[in-house]
């Protein structure tokens, strides 16, 4: 391909001292010292977060306090960086949130490795994993940004639960409690 | 299957032909053509229940005459099918000459999406909580059948769930689709009727009998063929979703019947072992107690260190102090394992071989408890029979292990080496040990280990592969699982460096590869064998040298003692 050499017109007097540049800058940058404000005095000022945002994943109770997670590890098997790790356990027969059966041990979430993509919440059938609003996760050691359970559910705290599954399936067993004949 | 050639009859899955012996059922004449038809009730090794009603098909028969019995053809120069009017159930429908079924037709698709939907009526729908989610048939199905939205109104059956049935089994009576496979394992194969149907209608429910339970030893079984997630198993109950688990054929070595097993692994870690169908070695069971042995990976006692009198070192250092220990004694005595490999055992040979002393003795350590006529033999070991067909020992005389302790008193041995075998089995006490080298390779501490002259970690049979001669003389073999601990070779490769170090290198390179292309030169048996090309159901090699040796086996699922 041939190629075409581009003549370029030689800079004249004025655009070689740069002077008159400058000052056109200068008079951009007085302007706005009486115009409308655009930034932010960030961290005394936070900017709002829209609905939908996706910040740091956590972990949320429902408005009973019982955690919503049950260990299934869909979001593990989602998640494209794994960067989440569950170790599932069992919930005691004696408490009070027995017939959920099962709930994680341990649930690990490696902030170094997450994308904010979102997956594990939409692959949540629980609704237990939420990405909030926390946009700004920083430490001075790298243990301290992989999540633990007890981390995650500081950050996620509780969330509106519509449904209730969980409650209706306790209420449907109390009632069935005195046998069906 | 050939003897029986001129007996297979055809029969006609949607349209495609497949010959099979009168009597087959359709869902196996169905598989046999590549179509699958999905079933719950229905089990290969089971009784014919059906009464879960997934399999139903149309079913047409050839049109004859009925007075001249002659064939009925139609305008096309083909005989007629005479198609029934209803669906029948496949798996109760035994192939007879020229049968026709259809499985993809609309009264097919409908009959799979009416039963589908029944039984998703009362299903709680817990996958989430649920371990058979990932192999759950209730869930393919409806997947394939279902119609992802439930049109039921009413308030769901609720029934008892985490119910303990057994030590090791848990009852979820909610996901229960009544299909009566545990029901039938338990009085066909385990025989120990435990379980039954009580209640009537939408309230049935699977328990057991009034004070009994599912406690015998193939209970766990119930919960493997438990098409759903009603029975679940207590030892792998909420360890991992069965979907990042990694599946590596095994065998057990619980005994000398070779159950074939998978072994479910995820990131080096074994969750849980499940039986492997084989048609001539255990069907599709397996025993509890098998099911348990990989806890001795992880287990306290687990070796993973090469020592010399207590001293950590590295595999070559002890490798080479090893060599010139054998090479400076004047009596070896070798007590061999029926827990190696064949591979191991032969190397083990070669290396009885290469020691120079002047006395030289080999055992193989016999391990002998009582059969329980089903997947347990009197041989608790998997691989006595590898140790004959390889050469290691001569016959079963060379298990009696009564002559080394007198010849460690008369001074005529002064080093003793055991292979995951425990000396005071032996009959060798401490003070035996004292007076004599030991070494002790291993993959578990035993309480003798610690008057161990030099010390060789082992690999277990989840860690390494190899393959071993169940009591049938069927050459199986097993891979590997999970990596063993840093630092430790693998027995076989321990062995041939050992071998090489002594000056007697019986193979050249590295790998069961090289093994095999000299052990199947030598040994009759094996001849044009190799590790790679065992089958996965394993071969049976000749072993009618052995014919008149007196093996201790009774009678198992698969297996008569010939001589009795």
């Amino acid at each position: 391909m041939a190629t075409k050499i581009l003549e370029r017109k030689p800079l004249t007097l004025a655009e070689r001292t740069y002077l008159p540049q400058i000052a056109a800058g200068l008079w951009v940058t007085f302007r706005k010292m009486f115009g409308r404000r655009v930034t932010l005095e960030y961290p005394e000022q936070k900017p709002p977060i829209p609905r939908g945002y996706r910040g740091v994943p956590t972990l949320v109770k429902d408005p009973n306090g019982r955690e919503k997670c049950v260990s299934c590890q869909l979001c593990e098997f989602v998640c494209p960086p794994k960067a989440i790790r569950i170790t599932p356990g069992e919930i005691p027969a004696d408490s009070a949130t027995a017939h959920v059966e099962k709930a994680p041990k341990d649930f690990e979430l490696n902030m170094l490795r997450c994308i904010y993509c979102g997956l594990c919440e939409e692959a949540c059938p629980e609704r237990a994993i939420v990405l909030q609003n926390v946009y700004s996760l920083n430490a001075a050691t790298r243990e301290e940004v992989v999540l633990h359970k007890d981390k995650l559910y500081e950050l996620g705290g509780t969330l509106p639960d519509k449904i209730m599954k969980w409650d209706k399936k306790k209420a449907a067993a109390d009632k069935a409690a005195g046998g069906h004949h | 299957m050939a003897e029986n050639a001129d007996k297979l009859i055809s029969v006609f899955i949607d349209g495609i032909e497949v010959k099979v012996l009168p009597g087959t059922n359709m869902i196996e004449a169905a598989r046999k053509a590549g179509v699958q038809i999905p079933h719950y009730c229905y089990h290969r090794h089971l009784s014919v229940a059906g009464n879960c009603r997934m399999c139903l098909v149309e079913m047409g028969t050839p049109a004859f005459d009925r007075v001249t019995k002659a064939p009925v053809m139609g305008p096309d120069g083909k005989q007629v099918i005479q198609w029934m009017p209803k669906p029948v159930i496949a798996c109760a429908t035994n192939a007879t000459p020229g049968l026709h079924i259809r499985t993809t037709t609309k009264l097919v698709k409908d009959c799979r999406e009416g039963v589908e939907e029944f039984l998703l009526v009362n299903h709680p729908l817990d996958c989430p909580i649920c371990d058979q989610a990932g192999e759950c048939h209730l869930q393919e199905y409806a997947h394939q059948y279902g119609r992802g939205y439930s049109r039921y109104v009413e308030e769901k059956n609720v029934k008892p769930k985490r119910k303990m049935i057994g030590p090791r089994v848990i009852l979820d009576n909610e996901r229960c689709i009544l299909c009566g496979r545990c029901v039938r394992f338990c009085k066909e194969i385990a025989k120990d009727e435990v379980l039954g149907f009580t209640e009537r209608g939408s309230h049935s429910s699977i328990d057991c009998f009034p004070g009994k339970t599912l406690s015998n030893n193939y209970s766990v079984n119930v919960v493997d063929i438990c098409p759903v997630g009603a029975l679940t198993s207590v030892d792998f109950r909420f360890k991992m979703r069965t979907w990042f688990l990694k599946e590596t054929p095994s065998i057990s070595t619980e005994s000398s019947v070779g159950v074939n097993t998978t072994i479910w692994s995820r990131e080096g870690t074994i969750y849980r072992i499940t039986p492997r169908r084989n048609e001539a070695v255990n069907d599709s069971w397996m025993s509890d107690t098998a099911r348990d042995l990989y806890k001795a990976v992880a287990a306290e006692n687990r070796t993973s260190a090469y020592a010399i009198e207590g001293r950590p070192v590295k595999s070559d250092e002890a490798l080479k102090a090893l060599a010139a220990l054998l090479k400076a004694s004047k009596g070896v005595a070798l007590i061999a394992s029926a827990f190696s490999s064949v591979e191991e055992q032969w190397l083990l040979k070669k290396l009885a071989q290469a020691i120079p002393a002047a006395k030289k003795l080999v055992y193989v350590a016999p391990h002998y408890a009582e059969g329980d006529g089903l997947l347990i033999s009197a041989d608790r070991t998997p691989n006595l029979r590898g140790a004959l067909v390889t050469g290691l020992i001569k016959g079963l005389a060379q298990t009696d292990m009564s002559s080394l302790k007198a010849a460690v008193d008369a001074g005529e041995v002064d080093t003793v080496l055991s292979v995951n075998e425990s000396v005071t089995s032996a009959g060798l006490g401490i003070e035996d040990l004292k007076k004599i080298k030991y070494v002790s390779l291993g993959t578990h501490f035993y309480q003798t280990s610690q008057y161990a002259a030099i010390e060789i970690p082992l690999l277990t049979v989840f860690e390494r592969e190899g393959s071993f001669v169940n009591q049938q003389w069927r050459l199986q073999k097993f891979a590997k699982a999970v990596p063993g601990p840093a630092g430790v070779l693998a027995d076989a490769d321990f062995f041939a460096a050992l071998l090489a170090a002594m000056g007697s290198p019986a193979t050249r390179g590295g790998g069961l590869a090289a093994v095999w292309a000299a052990l199947s030169a030598e040994v009759a048996p094996l001849k044009d064998q190799s590790y790679a090309k065992i089958p996965a159901e394993g071969v049976v090699i000749d072993g009618s040298a052995f014919a008149n040796e007196k093996f201790r086996e009774g009678k198992t699922l698969h297996y008569a003692p010939a001589n009795a």
